[in-house]
């Protein structure tokens, strides 16, 4: 059982990162056009970032 | 405004040591301005390139780039482009535009309230996940010190994220709690509380069942509806302040006898404004010139309209009903009533609270029967075992079971779907109840002109008219919002004429202009009112004095799938009428032209409501399509009604639905899909109800265990889910 003190952690921590990474794409704006970024990926035009 | 929304420009906030070239910057910053355009045509990948191209080879444009999802695009230009030009622009590569107020946009785009919930949601499901993990341990066998560890783990991270996910609830709830009522949002936070207190006390005991992940996947499940239920409220808000945004974002001001279009923050104390019938008010000030009829309804709820004369103050927000009025401001942007404007659209559609929507009925039946059963569970159970540990658990788990997820879930699901497969068929909803009750909708009313036909009418005969009758013509349709009166003043100032001198110009609604000329009256209007004889076409004729009248013929094109439309509307065993103010043949061609069994000519804007209300009084749900002013009473009195994009602003307000495009076939498809989104609704409810009345006895007999009631609640927020989905 000593094996959950080192996945228990590894677990809330994996998740935390989820978490945080979700929270940067909520602030940088990417939620805003989420079907134009959908089709701007078929374009030939290169376009490096959404819209601040 | 500004000074929030815009970034730091120093690259960290700490580092501002050269505030001088910061305001520098800003300064150069703030000469570009930006300008938001509503493209309702744009669809496919292709689109938006075309459209960033074509926007970023005008002269001037800094950058431009188009929103998808709002259809939308948005440039940063010089301030000298005018967004006129770029709505040429667009219209000369095909698409049709419509320039917007990028004030009263700002606020949507940074859509505080809508992000606060997103991340409320993501904590409450990563936090969800993580206990779900725990407790599947715990029923799958862990026990002993295993499982109080593991408890006490989801403890640790439960409570945390209830106190910062679940505040929209604790929220609401007080906040009707404070008001002496009840609202869905109380069972939900008691809910909450009460099993995180039980699962507490039983933890503390090492007990053998907690509910923490029972209490975050509610709060997860709740928060996904409240968040579907915000996008549908912000897409229908921000489509809102859209329309509010093509209102008044110009006013026409009076320099040394020359009409000139500004912005209205351009205004100034002392301008001379000229305000169109149909047409609000975009200062507060004192009329110097033209009489009329001034509609203050949407301010003071007066709902006769008053006399406007030469020395009557107005102010900012009223609409001109009949005549040209000329008005010297006395105050303007934000000492004006402008910022009620902002409420204008809030008001008018707060008429329409009448109907219950099928969330608020179910709310209703729903949040007394959960307390009550709760409240007798825990007091049977009390009775029966006189311990209040078990009867407390009892009585959490018929709350916890009872849980609303699938209610909250079962229409903001639904209106999600039909609404984002409404907006890319090109119709706004305004309203949050709209789709339901076009769902109801039995009777269709159209509007002929500008409805039906395409609201730019073409004058046929101005060479066989004299330049004298086309120059009075030309001063009484100049202060119109007629779309005859409009297709005639540009036809011929098109042509070179000047507008003779007219001297006290109104606008009888309904009838048509009738002014002074060489001390002579001189009438624009429809034949009944100038006293000449009909034509099989649409035409206004003009009379000066006693002479023989002249007629100005038009032909009106029919708007694209408007025949496409009626056709699917009969199909559907709808009744369709045509109501319209033109005369009896021309009314009575083009119902032959689209099939249209009833229809009514020559009706008074009173008459057309009358007729409306008539049917509504017969029983009937009336759909209203139209687009004037006086269309606006009809609006109203409709069970729902539908107005171009096109239409006057009077309309728009006063109308649940927009269509942005110029095609009018979305409309049968609207019915349509209003239609099958209130059967999924009702559907979803039965499955929550089928639900409930399946797990509620077991909870009431003490039979459910944390397992069960997180097996049934997910079970029933992903079937409603599902089912919603099967709409497209």
């Amino acid at each position: 059982m000593n094996v959950l003190t080192v996945l228990i952690p590894i677990s809330l921590i994996l998740g935390g990162i989820g978490l945080l990474f979700f929270v940067f794409t909520v602030r940088s704006n990417q939620y805003d056009d989420p079907e134009g970024d959908a089709r701007r990926i078929l374009s030939d035009q290169y376009d490096d970032k959404p819209k601040q | 405004m500004t000074a929030t929304m815009r970034p730091n420009i120093s690259a960290c906030p700490a580092c501002s040591a050269a505030p001088a070239a910061e305001a520098l910057a800003e300064q150069a910053a703030q000469k570009d301005v930006r300008i938001a355009l509503s493209v309702p045509g744009v669809h496919c990948a292709a689109c938006i390139t075309t459209i960033e191209k074509a926007l970023a080879a005008h002269p001037g444009v800094e950058s431009a780039r188009v929103n998808l999802t709002l259809k939308r695009a948005t440039v940063e230009a010089a301030p000298e482009v005018m967004p006129e030009d770029l709505v040429r622009v667009l219209e000369h590569i095909g698409y049709e535009a419509h320039e917007l107020d990028a004030g009263t946009l700002s606020a949507t785009e940074t859509d505080r309230a809508g992000r606060e919930l997103l991340m409320r949601l993501a904590v409450a499901g990563f936090a969800s996940m993580n206990v779900m993990l725990l407790s599947v341990s715990v029923w799958s066998g862990a026990a002993d010190a295993t499982r109080d560890m593991f408890h006490w783990i989801s403890a640790a991270i439960a409570l945390p994220t209830i106190a910062f996910s679940g505040q929209p609830f604790f929220r609401n709830a007080w906040a009707a709690l404070k008001h002496g009522r009840l609202n869905m949002d109380v069972p939900i936070t008691l809910a909450i509380v009460l099993a995180l207190v039980t699962s507490l006390w039983e933890t503390s005991l090492s007990g053998k069942h907690a509910y923490f992940d029972a209490a975050l996947a509610l709060t997860f499940f709740l928060l996904a509806g409240r968040y579907l239920d915000h996008r549908t409220r912000a897409i229908a808000r921000s489509a809102a302040e859209e329309l509010a945004a093509l209102e008044v974002p110009r006013a026409i001001r009076v320099e040394a006898g020359e009409e000139r279009q500004v912005a209205v923050s351009e205004l100034a104390v002392g301008d001379l404004v000229l305000v169109r019938p149909g047409g609000r008010m975009p200062v507060d000030g004192e009329i110097v010139e033209g009489r009329s009829e001034i509609d203050r309804s949407l301010l003071t709820g007066e709902t006769i309209p008053v006399y406007g004369g030469p020395g009557q103050a107005v102010s900012a927000g009223e609409v001109n009903l009949t005549g040209p009025l000329t008005v010297r401001a006395t105050a303007v942007g934000e000492d004006t009533s402008l910022h009620r404007m902002a409420d204008l659209v809030a008001i008018a559609e707060s008429g329409r609270s009448r109907y219950t929507s099928l969330a608020d009925s179910a709310a209703k039946l729903y949040a007394p029967g959960v307390h009550i059963l709760s409240a007798l569970a825990f007091v049977g159970w009390y009775l029966y075992t006189f311990d209040m540990r078990t009867a407390l658990n009892i009585a959490a788990a018929v709350l916890i079971i009872t849980c609303p997820c699938a209610l909250g879930l079962a229409v903001p699901a639904v209106t999600t779907a039909a609404s984002g497969r409404l907006f890319r068929r090109g119709m706004l909803i305004k309203h949050s109840t709209a789709l339901e009750r076009l769902a109801q909708v039995d009777t269709v009313v159209f509007d002929k002109t500008g409805t039906l036909t395409a609201g730019t009418p073409e004058v046929m005969n101005l060479d066989q008219v004299t330049s004298r009758d086309i120059g009075i013509a030309l001063a009484l349709a100049q202060g119109s919002s007629h779309p005859l009166s409009v297709s005639l003043t540009a036809a011929a100032r098109a042509a070179g004429f000047d507008a003779a001198e007219v001297e006290d110009i109104t606008e009888v609604p309904g009838y048509g202009t009738r002014g002074r000329w060489q001390g002579r009256e001189v009438r624009l209007g429809r034949a009944a009112w100038v006293e000449a004889p009909r034509l099989a076409r649409t035409a206004a004729w003009l009379r000066v004095g006693d002479e023989s009248p002249q007629a100005f013929e038009f032909t009106d094109r029919l708007r694209d799938g408007a025949e496409a439309a009626i056709v699917a509307l009969k199909d559907a065993g709808k009744d369709v009428y045509l109501m319209s103010g033109d005369s009896t043949p021309a009314v009575e061609d083009m119902a032959n032209r689209l099939g249209i069994p009833h229809w009514l000519a020559e009706a008074l804007p009173a008459d057309k409501a009358a007729r409306v209300q008539a049917m509504a009084d017969e029983g009937r749900h009336v759909l209203m399509v139209g687009d004037g002013l006086n269309d606006t009473a009809a609006l109203a009195a409709a069970h729902v009604s539908i107005s171009p994009a096109s239409a006057l602003d009077a309309a728009r307000v006063a109308s649940d639905i927009v269509l942005l495009g110029g095609d009018l076939s979305p409309i049968a498809d609207a019915v349509r899909t209003a239609g099958s989104a209130v059967r999924r609704i009702r559907e979803n409810f039965q499955i929550a109800t089928l639900y409930n009345v399946i797990a509620v006895p077991l909870a009431v007999a003490g039979f459910a265990t944390p397992l069960i009631a997180a097996l049934a609640m997910s079970a029933s927020s992903i079937t409603v889910s599902l089912n919603a989905l099967r709409l497209r």
